[in-house]
């Protein structure tokens, strides 16, 4: 996952803030904001998973003209892997097993930033409800207009064999 | 407002009911705000009949977005250096879930000094959906 370009922008913020919700008003109220220690508008800790909206290749959002694999008229609209090149963060076709975030500084609206992707490992675990599980690490690092890092992301995603219920 | 070294003390907790029944229609808020539209989570049909779970669940980046709330409500704005997490348990709609977050360590990084705090995150039966730690800047 490269991302080129990742705006920050405060109506972007205000969505994402109230989506986990969250009415701390630092994430939708400049004047407010304005008075408080941060002196401005910032990112909820979680924003930068966002990212996903830029990256032109996200594997879990539909593309325009082509087809989706969410329900239609079938259950399924196409049936599908993902392809070469194709990118979906940690999580690709399996679930979401962890997730950090390191903060080099807040990031806020006005932000433009690039997420470059760094080689992470992979490893197996056997486990009782799933079957095998196939752990895959990506660690993202966001950098700023000025080329500073501001977060660095470290996701993991699992396979497994079998569905897991609760 | 950020947590004070001198009123911090390593054993202290925090907890906060961070979602009261989950809605599939906050779901769908999440997938629409973070650009994450796996169907798994917004899909009902596609969930359980392709994908062959009892319903749609949510995002976990949306439970770890719901309990971020909690910590910073506990360690202020702008103060984290570090928040990560594991998702151990699904989240379904209805489900209520609560924080629970506790000073584990105060010491110093560099010129600063941090808190560190072990955050679990449960469901209304009792069990962890999500644990996790954060590290806090905080005032002397």
């Amino acid at each position: 996952m490269a991302i080129e370009r990742f705006p920050v922008e405060a109506s972007h913020i205000l969505m994402f803030a109230r989506a986990v919700g969250d009415a701390n008003p630092i994430y939708s109220d400049a004047e407010y904001a304005a008075g408080t220690e941060v002196g401005g508008i910032i990112a909820p800790p979680t924003f930068a998973q966002s990212s996903a909206q830029f990256d032109p290749n996200y594997f879990l959002r539909p593309k325009i003209g082509q087809p989706w694999f969410g329900s239609g008229r079938e259950p399924s609209g196409i049936t599908r892997e993902k392809k070469e090149g194709e990118s979906s963060g940690a999580a690709s076709g399996g679930l979401h097993a962890e997730q950090h975030f390191t903060y080099h500084r807040q990031l806020r609206p006005g932000d433009v930033l690039t997420g470059t992707e760094l080689p992470g490992t992979t490893w197996e675990k056997e486990g009782k409800r799933s079957g095998k599980l196939v752990f895959t690490e990506t660690i993202t690092e966001y950098r700023d207009q000025n080329g500073e890092l501001v977060i660095t992301a470290r996701g993991v995603g699992v396979r497994t064999e079998r569905v897991i219920e609760s | 407002m950020a947590l004070s070294a001198s009123k911090i003390k390593v054993g202290d907790t925090y907890s906060e009911q961070v979602v009261d029944n989950l809605s599939r229609t906050q779901i769908v808020q999440y997938a629409g705000a973070s650009g994450d539209y796996n169907p798994i989570h917004t899909d009902e049909i596609w969930a359980t009949k392709v994908a062959g779970y009892p319903t749609v669940f949510a995002h976990g980046m949306l439970t770890m977005g719901l309990t971020g709330k909690a910590v910073t409500n506990f360690v202020g704005d702008g103060r984290l250096t570090n928040y990560g997490v594991r998702f151990v348990r699904q989240v379904w709609p209805g489900d209520t879930l609560t924080t629970a977050i506790e000073v584990s360590a105060v010491r110093a990084e560099g010129a600063d000094t941090v808190a560190d705090v072990t955050i679990t995150t449960t469901n209304q039966n009792g069990e962890a959906v999500l644990t996790g730690s954060a590290t806090a800047r905080l005032d002397p």
